[in-house]
């Protein structure tokens, strides 16, 4: 007996590879959701009576494509389904379809909502109202951004490619971010209580893991991936019981995943064999050093400073510069950090401030203003619950 | 195939030169006839400056001229290049080359283009 869960997952895993596969093929995208939706529908009757079939993702890839063909038949509309179902359906050829479509999905004449609101629909099978919830956007406005981003795709004919060598890393570069979007938002919430959304961590490494199994040879593809698995390692850590915030020095490291951070580690180790440094590898070589550290006190400090000179040396940014100076901490105090970060101008980034407030309340100064700066800046409860502890802890003996 | 109008958006403020457009000249001619060899060529042309323009409209029933522009911005279209091709991002590589071509010593950021697909040619559909 199958149970309705198993079909779900199947949904969750293939509703991307029989979009995908139906796509190009049939063109209209609103069209081939249906009918995909449709073959889910027709399995969860089915397959509970009849068996799971050998191949799921073949057998909701053919009923869908016969669901799409009975739908434009009574619809009156022309066929125009070029190809021999088959042969061409046939599980071997869809990976390649699916990376086509990401790159339709993160194409840049999209903009950088519709794109992730996209990846998340087309790839991952999330509904409307799941994305729009995910996003704190009412769900009408999250169907209008969907609608208008297919129309887009359908009237400037946005092809289904995978873009030339020689526009190929510029185009990865828009589909990586999309994806560190969707893994970012769902890290730290930009808003509402809720610290992490696991459900847009677990999609966005999916996601990370389908693109490195079709180009397995990018190393900031390889770099994306374990970077967010090792962040992810450490979500049973980062709150404790009451669902407070807890930062990386004083999590329980035994509660990270050993799991995802071998995967993470196996990852950072090819790139470095690599030996052609991006951002999101040396990112992801940063949180490697935090991963192999025993104990809080074990880090390799110098290791993580000598990590973001390289960042910054590659990709410039005052949040890795602000990053660096809290490993500069560490290593040569919080006197030379608060220069670092004093030189900065973030001013409308609550972490600038939260992490000023932490090296003034080590150097024994005021650090109320900059609690109050930091707290005003975070939307997210949690983070703000966590600051404000901060904060009256200062008044207490540390 | 699709066609995209690719539209070069100027700023008001006083055009250069024609000693300055020279090079500038010189590479949309290559790219024009580029276009035309590769058959992805429709038309295309550059506008003299809006306040050159006229503006009919119908109002309570009578049909007007009034001095132009219609619309007053910061910019306008300048020009344009209309090409049939197979999809967007080969309007795109067009539109690229575009942008490239109006770039120039004096002007390194040159102009910016507005790639935007036809609903229909011809007659509406």
């Amino acid at each position: 007996m199958i149970a309705a869960d198993q079909i779900e997952r199947v949904f969750r895993a293939e509703y991307g590879r029989a979009v995908a596969a139906l796509i190009r093929r049939i063109g209209d995208i609103d069209l081939v959701e249906e009918s995909v939706q449709d073959a889910f529908a027709i399995a969860l009757e089915r397959w509970p009576v009849a068996g799971v079939p050998p191949s799921p993702a073949g057998w909701i890839i053919t009923t869908a494509r016969n669901r799409a063909i009975d739908r434009l038949r009574r619809a009156a509309l022309p066929l125009v389904i070029d190809d021999d179902p088959h042969v061409e359906l046939e599980e071997g050829v869809v990976p390649n379809e699916r990376l086509r479509l990401i790159f339709t999905c993160c194409h840049p004449a999209l903009a950088p909502d519709a794109q992730v609101a996209l990846t998340l629909r087309l790839l991952g099978g999330l509904t409307t109202a799941e994305i729009a919830h995910a996003f704190f956007v009412p769900e009408a406005t999250m169907a209008q951004r969907l609608v208008r981003a297919k129309a887009k795709i359908r009237d400037a004919h946005i092809p289904y490619r995978v873009p030339a060598a020689d526009d190929l890393a510029p185009r990865l570069r828009t589909v990586l971010a999309v994806l560190y979007l969707i893994f970012n938002e769902g890290y730290i919430a930009s808003g509402g209580g809720e610290l992490s959304r696991a459900d847009l961590c677990v999609e966005a490494i999916r996601l990370g893991r389908l693109v490195h199994e079709l180009l397995s040879d990018e190393p900031e593809v390889m770099g994306l991936l374990a970077l967010m698995l090792l962040l992810e390692s450490r979500r049973g850590a980062r709150t404790n019981g009451q669902g407070e915030l807890v930062p990386l020095g004083e999590q329980d490291r035994a509660q990270w995943d050993r799991d995802l951070i071998a995967e993470g580690h196996a990852l950072v180790r090819r790139c470095l064999a690599r030996d052609e440094p991006g951002p999101y590898q040396i990112q992801a070589a940063i949180n490697a050093v935090h991963a192999d550290a025993a104990t809080a006190a074990d880090t390799a400090w110098p290791q993580i400073v000598a990590l973001y000179d390289q960042l910054l040396a590659i990709a410039p940014s005052p949040i890795a510069a602000l990053n660096r100076a809290v490993a500069v901490a560490e290593v040569a105090g919080p006197e030379a950090a608060l220069a670092i970060v004093d030189a900065l101008a973030v001013d409308d980034y609550y972490l600038f401030h939260a992490i000023r407030a932490d090296l003034l309340l080590r150097l024994g100064r005021d650090a109320d203003a900059a609690y109050a700066a930091a707290i005003a800046r975070t939307e997210n409860a949690r983070e703000r619950a966590y600051l404000e502890r901060r904060q009256r802890r200062r008044s207490s003996p540390r | 195939m699709p066609h995209y109008a690719l539209s070069i958006y100027q700023p008001d403020a006083q055009p250069p030169s024609a000693e300055q457009l020279a090079p500038v000249m010189r590479k949309m001619n290559a790219l024009i006839e580029d276009a035309k060899a590769q058959r992805v060529w429709v038309f295309n042309g550059g506008l003299h400056r809006p306040s050159t323009a006229s503006v009919v409209r119908n109002q309570r029933g009578e049909v007007v001229t009034t001095d132009g522009p219609y619309v007053e911005g910061k910019e306008h279209i300048g020009g344009f290049l209309i090409v049939d091709v197979p999809d967007l991002d080969a309007a795109l590589q067009w539109a690229r080359r575009l942008v490239d071509g109006l770039s120039t010593p004096d002007f390194p950021d040159g102009l910016p283009v507005e790639v935007r697909p036809f609903a229909h040619v011809g007659p509406p559909r």
